[in-house]
């Protein structure tokens, strides 16, 4: 009897050595993160290099804060995909006889909830007229849509509906500031075609990241979200936050930059470097009659399907086509989706068209439950079409006149996005 | 397909309890006699050496990545004991963890014995929080992992400054133990660290060795009982201020306060010998940070070790081979969401069905499996991840 026993806990123990009693992962349609595959051996080590830093915990002796919103990048981006609400960015202004005002003495414009112990975190001050919830977003594809050219967002441009097709797509333009010509600078740096992103367009640079297209590129996004999301410093954004409220201009007491420009560097090819979202039962007669219905009924005429991007000095993204269901535009969403508040040159009432790729598993990064739209105030789908309202309101009408099968499809395709 | 494998290991040991021929080891000892009831310490009049080495592998996969094999020498501790008169005695125990990365006195203080029941301790004691935390060495232990709640939710090992009193008396049939201790306490760290969670481990600093970073010791105590068929139960408590709230006599902060809560037990029934601890602490989190840094977290584990066979062989006549088995969860965020109204999850479920091979009491070679399931803070899919570690532990 002992031997039998010793025999069978010996060979339990050797299954699982064997990795027969080892867990399999789940299917690469059901997650987001990943590389995009054909990188070279060093690519992918500089991949995993910023992998590790977009996981990393922030404490205060590592330069948290002192006000901040999440401690990692992965806390608000966790798997890659769309953030619980938990971690919603708050943003703030007032409308003034000279335009919008972000407030940025008031610590605007975005709020800073979370501090570090014996710190006052921020709240929204007195004299807001408008504030927007912005979920952080998925960040799968970034490093496609980041090598889309400026000329193929001026062709999609339509700002004045020359086609007639109710749909006004317009570029968010930024005036030019240090900031921002470094980055186009710093990332044009190795580029097999420089001018192609960055281009000075009606004396400004296209803004195309973010949920109001704040930021050109994706250095640019980064260093903003190190410093807005996290207070941490780095070489471009090198002055701490701190809230106003507090009467002093200090801030932690870690040194600046809290994080290396090689770091940062890291984290930009990683986020260029994760894989397209996978599509689920893309050739289910279902899914393709529904995205029949979706291009049929207009949606497509924002949420493009097809882009290519231009010249890459990363070779897996040089001159690919890909399909991320955007235009990268800003569009007029109607009082639906208008809270007052905006970033650049958009109107209160105009977002960039969100990418559509992974809205289909977006529920597996946002525990358990999706919640849909910049905001998160749409828990389906449907709820999420009902409330697009301006240049989309044709295309929600007639999604809302479709017979039930006809709706479901549509859904069913977008859920296999 | 993956709950199938699991049910398959946990079966197959189970299948090792139900057979059991052999009869679990008793152990009369108190949790409280753990620093002296170790091989080699008090065997010799004046000052003696011991210690423990550790050293284990790794084979892990989550949810189907693996980094691969890879060995470690976890531990390597020397005991310095010396009984400085019949009633005075003096223990150390100084930790290199992995090699050398990590050097720590953990252990440096002074008994005075005034009698059984009332024995003054002071110096780099152990607070007396839970079982494990006195009783860590770890061939005394049939994982090679300890459980998370041990680790977690009590952070041992846990070893402070400060000085108590501690003793034992008889009450029946029954035998009562206590310990209680004022001690510089845990320190900033707790929240706001690179763990991105409240971790209370991260409360340890060596400057709390030095001077109290707040002025205001903790207070810890455990009160136990030891009877016929009932083995040891044991509960203790551990609060203290944890942050820096006062600065050269002026208010910087709010006082923000600690406290753990544990119950241990220890027994056997029939053949197999239980141990387990349930913990729950409770933390004052900034306002700044409530949510993100969980204000309550709870957490325990119980094993089981059942003794399957005897062999007798090249002069070891007590080795035994035991089948061992243990359940754990911690739960490091218990609360809600404002936001959506639903549980915060950031917890882990595990367990660990394995076996144990002691050719002397002194000695343990380990095999386990572990199969954990990780909820991230918002509740998402569980990550699965599984391996196998064989490990060695020796005292010497």
């Amino acid at each position: 009897m002992p031997t039998r026993l010793f025999l069978v806990t010996a060979a339990c123990l050797t299954l699982a050595a064997c990795g027969i009693l080892t867990p399999d992962g789940p299917s690469p349609e059901e997650l987001l993160d990943g590389t995009i595959e054909g990188m070279t051996p060093s690519q992918e080590r500089q991949h995993i290099a910023g992998d590790e830093e977009f996981a990393r915990r922030f404490g205060v002796a590592d330069g948290l804060g002192p006000i901040f919103v999440a401690t990692s990048c992965e806390q608000c981006h966790v798997g890659d995909g769309k953030g619980h609400p938990t971690f919603t960015l708050f943003r703030f202004g007032r409308e003034t006889a000279s335009g919008f005002d972000p407030m940025v003495t008031a610590g605007g414009p975005q709020l800073q909830h979370r501090s570090i112990p014996g710190y006052p975190p921020e709240e929204i001050p007195a004299g807001v007229t408008g504030v927007s919830g912005f979920l952080p977003p998925a960040v799968s594809g970034l490093g496609f849509l980041d090598a889309v050219d400026d000329a193929t967002l001026i062709a999609l441009a339509d700002p004045t509906d020359l086609d007639g097709d109710g749909i006004s797509g317009r570029l968010q333009i930024h005036a030019p500031s240090e900031l921002i010509e470094t980055v186009l600078a710093l990332e044009a740096r190795g580029s097999p075609d420089p001018g192609a992103r960055g281009t000075l367009v009606n004396g400004g640079y296209i803004g195309r990241f973010g949920k109001k297209a704040l930021t050109v590129n994706l250095l640019h996004q980064t260093v903003g979200a190190y410093l807005e999301d996290m207070g941490v410093t780095s070489d471009l954004l090198p002055e701490d936050l701190f809230n106003p409220a507090a009467g002093s201009r200090a801030s932690d007491d870690a040194p600046d930059p809290e994080v290396s420009s090689s770091t940062v560097a890291n984290v930009v090819f990683y986020l260029k470097t994760l894989r397209a979202p996978s599509r689920r039962e893309a050739d289910h007669p279902e899914v393709l009659a529904g995205e029949q219905t979706f291009s049929d009924i207009g949606c497509a005429g924002c949420h493009v399907p097809t882009l290519t991007t231009g010249r890459s000095e990363i070779t897996v993204l040089d001159q690919v086509e890909f399909h991320p269901y955007t235009d990268l535009l800003l569009h007029d969403m109607g009082p639906e989706l208008d809270d007052g508040y905006t970033e650049g040159s958009a109107a209160t009432s105009e977002w960039r068209t969100p990418p559509l790729w992974g809205i289909g598993i977006q529920q597996n990064f946002q525990g358990g439950s999706a919640f849909f739209l910049h905001d998160g105030r749409a828990t389906s789908l449907r709820e999420a079409i009902e409330l697009h309202g301006g240049e989309a309101a044709d295309s929600r009408d007639d999604f809302l006149a479709l017979s039930p099968q006809d709706q479901e499809r549509l859904l069913r395709f977008l859920r296999s996005l | 397909m993956r709950r199938g494998r699991v049910l398959g290991a946990t079966i197959a040991f189970a299948a090792l309890f139900v057979v059991s021929p052999a009869t679990a080891q008793s152990d009369s000892t108190m949790a409280q006699d753990g620093l002296y009831q170790r091989p080699f310490i008090g065997s010799v009049a004046s000052t003696s050496i011991g210690g423990y080495v550790e050293g284990n592998t790794n084979y892990f996969v989550e949810d189907g990545v693996s980094d691969g094999f890879s060995m470690e020498l976890r531990r390597f501790n020397v005991f310095l004991f010396s009984q400085i008169s019949q009633r005075i005695r003096f223990l150390s125990e100084l930790e290199f963890e992995h090699g050398t990365e990590e050097i720590a006195l953990e252990t440096a203080l002074v008994d005075f014995e005034i009698s059984p029941a009332v024995t003054i301790r002071a110096g780099i004691i152990l607070p007396p929080l839970g079982f494990l935390n006195q009783n860590h060495d770890s061939p005394r232990w049939d994982f090679v992992e300890r459980p998370f709640v041990s680790t977690d939710v009590i952070p041992s090992t846990l070893s402070e400054v400060g000085a108590g009193v501690y003793g034992r008396f008889g009450a029946g049939r029954f035998l009562v133990s206590y310990d209680a201790y004022l001690t510089n306490g845990l320190g900033e760290g707790i929240v706001a660290n690179d763990r991105g969670r409240t971790d209370i481990a991260s409360g340890k600093s060596e400057e709390q060795f030095a001077e109290d970073n707040n002025g205001s010791p903790a207070v810890s105590a455990r009160v136990a009982v030891r009877g016929p068929r009932l083995g040891e139960l044991g509960v203790s408590h551990y609060r203290g201020y944890y942050n820096t709230y006062q600065v050269e006599g002026v208010d910087v902060d709010e006082a923000r306060l600690l406290a753990i809560t544990a119950l241990d037990f220890g027994t056997t029934v029939g053949p197999a010998e239980l141990r387990g601890e349930v913990a729950y602490a409770s933390i004052d989190v900034p306002p700044g940070l409530v949510e993100l840094f969980g204000s309550e977290q709870w957490g325990g584990h119980l094993d089981v070790v059942i003794p399957v066979w005897h062999p007798r062989f090249a002069g070891y006549d007590s080795a035994v081979l035991s089948a061992v088995l243990r359940v754990e969860r911690v739960d490091y965020n218990f609360g809600t969401f404002s936001s959506t109204d639903e549980a915060i999850r950031d917890d882990v479920t595990a367990v660990v069905p394995g076996v144990s091979f002691r050719p002397t009491p002194s000695t343990v070679f380990r095999a386990n499996y572990r199969y954990h399931w990780t909820r991230d803070f918002p509740g998402n899919p569980a990550a699965h991840t599984a391996g196998l570690q064989l490990g060695l532990a020796t005292y010497f």
